[in-house]
């Protein structure tokens, strides 16, 4: 859905793991899954720190 | 419906009134017999039609601190002149004066049962205030060409004092005002798409029938503090909710949102939540509501200080189907709320 969200003008934009569980993956362990969702929060709080002047994807370093 | 010549009231501000600049901006609103300043570019492209029998004058600063008191000094001024229309501006970019504009027509079409038309540029804000109330003639955003703009006005204008038939946006020049209107077309919808590829594949110009919605540009704010000291929301448009969904959110086209307390909690006990959300399979997310809002992590991140503090609240609506007016209302009073609260950044799960 990162297209959309570049679309209608969202300014950061962090991809996640899907549109039926945006932060989770069912098929990996709990701890695994539990690691994603770390990863993708994390880099949530990276775009908060960086200033965007445009619609901005924020994708894994 | 009027016939003969129209009598006319024209509203200026200070400057197109000819009382001066922003010198003059804080003067309130008075009336002058005849055309005066803009007006007469009014009085000339009316011709014998009509005659502009008096000119309402209002400053800009005036018009735009005082706001409905303005308006309501201003109405009785046209009504004592008893027009058959009333034609305001145009106020081309200047954003006081089209507020002012789109205002005062307003209040004399709906109080005065009068016609009334006004002119701006696209990117002036009493356009996207007014243009569904107000029929607004699209002008540049200088008044380099007045007679050849207000020619359009007052073309407009004419017709609707006459209740003649207004027709489409882009044939008569003014902003679309939102209504849809029933026409018998002259070829089916397969046939006019097709016309439409085939010009679109010839580099030809072409119309689309279905005008998209236009985002407006929203600047992106700057985190001002560092994270280690920043108040962190979590909103979503995932609909989780409380078991039992108390606050009515509906499962599509949403008008509603909810705001639950996460206070004291290490993570989110998916008995104690449900999701009525049609827009996605909710299941994996009701097994684990983690999946769309991220407690967990964020209390863990709260704790080792990444960030300064987890905000106890989570906003919550369902995102789909919902209408640009309702996100747009929905947002605001989220952010208001947030905002009032202390929160510095929000991270927002979307499905």
């Amino acid at each position: 859905m990162t297209p959309v969200a570049v679309m209608v003008g969202a300014n950061r934009i962090v991809p996640a793991a899907g549109i039926i569980h945006p932060l989770g993956n069912a098929d990996l362990s709990p701890e695994d899954e539990k690691a994603l969702r770390r990863r993708i929060v994390e880099q949530a709080l990276q775009a908060l720190k960086t200033e965007v002047v445009r619609p901005t994807v924020f994708t894994a370093a | 419906m009027t016939t003969g010549i129209l009598r006319v009231v024209c509203y200026v501000n200070q400057f197109f009134g000819q009382l001066g600049g922003e010198d003059k901006a804080g003067v309130g609103p008075q009336v002058v017999a005849g055309a005066v300043g803009a007006a007469r570019a009014v009085q000339q492209a009316l011709g014998e039609a009509g005659t502009v029998v008096a000119t309402v004058i209002c400053g800009d600063n005036y018009a735009a601190e005082q706001g409905e008191r303005a308006v309501a000094e201003m109405v009785p001024l046209v009504a004592a002149a008893h027009p058959d229309l009333v034609i305001a501006g145009p106020a081309f970019l200047d954003g006081r004066y089209g507020v002012a504009c789109g205002a005062l027509c307003a209040a004399v079409q709906a109080e005065l049962k009068i016609p009334a038309v006004t002119g701006m540029q696209a990117e002036n804000p009493g356009v996207d205030l007014y243009r569904r109330q107000v029929y607004i003639v699209q002008t540049g955003a200088e008044a380099a060409r007045m007679l050849g703009e207000v020619k359009r006005l007052v073309a407009l204008g004419l017709k609707l004092a006459r209740a003649e038939a207004i027709g489409t946006p882009g044939a008569e020049g003014y902003f679309a005002r939102g209504v849809t209107r029933n026409v018998v077309a002259g070829a089916s919808a397969a046939d006019r798409a097709t016309a439409m590829l085939l010009d679109k594949l010839a580099g030809r110009p072409f119309a689309s029938e279905v005008p998209r919605p236009v985002f407006p540009n929203v600047p992106a704010p700057r985190l001002v503090k560092t994270l280690e000291g920043a108040t962190i929301a979590l909103v979503t448009d995932g609909g989780l909710v409380p078991r039992g969904n108390p606050d009515g959110i509906e499962a599509l086209n949403a008008t509603r949102y909810g705001a639950y307390s996460i206070e004291g909690k290490a993570g989110l006990e998916a008995a104690q939540y449900d999701n009525p959300h049609r827009g996605y399979d909710t299941s994996w997310v009701k097994q684990d509501p983690h999946r769309l809002v991220p407690v967990d992590v964020a209390r863990e991140l709260e704790q080792s200080g990444a960030i300064g503090k987890l905000h106890e609240t989570v906003y919550s609506t369902v995102g789909v189907a919902t209408t640009l007016a309702h996100s747009a209302r929905m947002g605001q009073e989220i952010a208001e709320k947030l905002r009032a609260a202390g929160v510095d950044a929000v991270i927002l799960t979307s499905t």
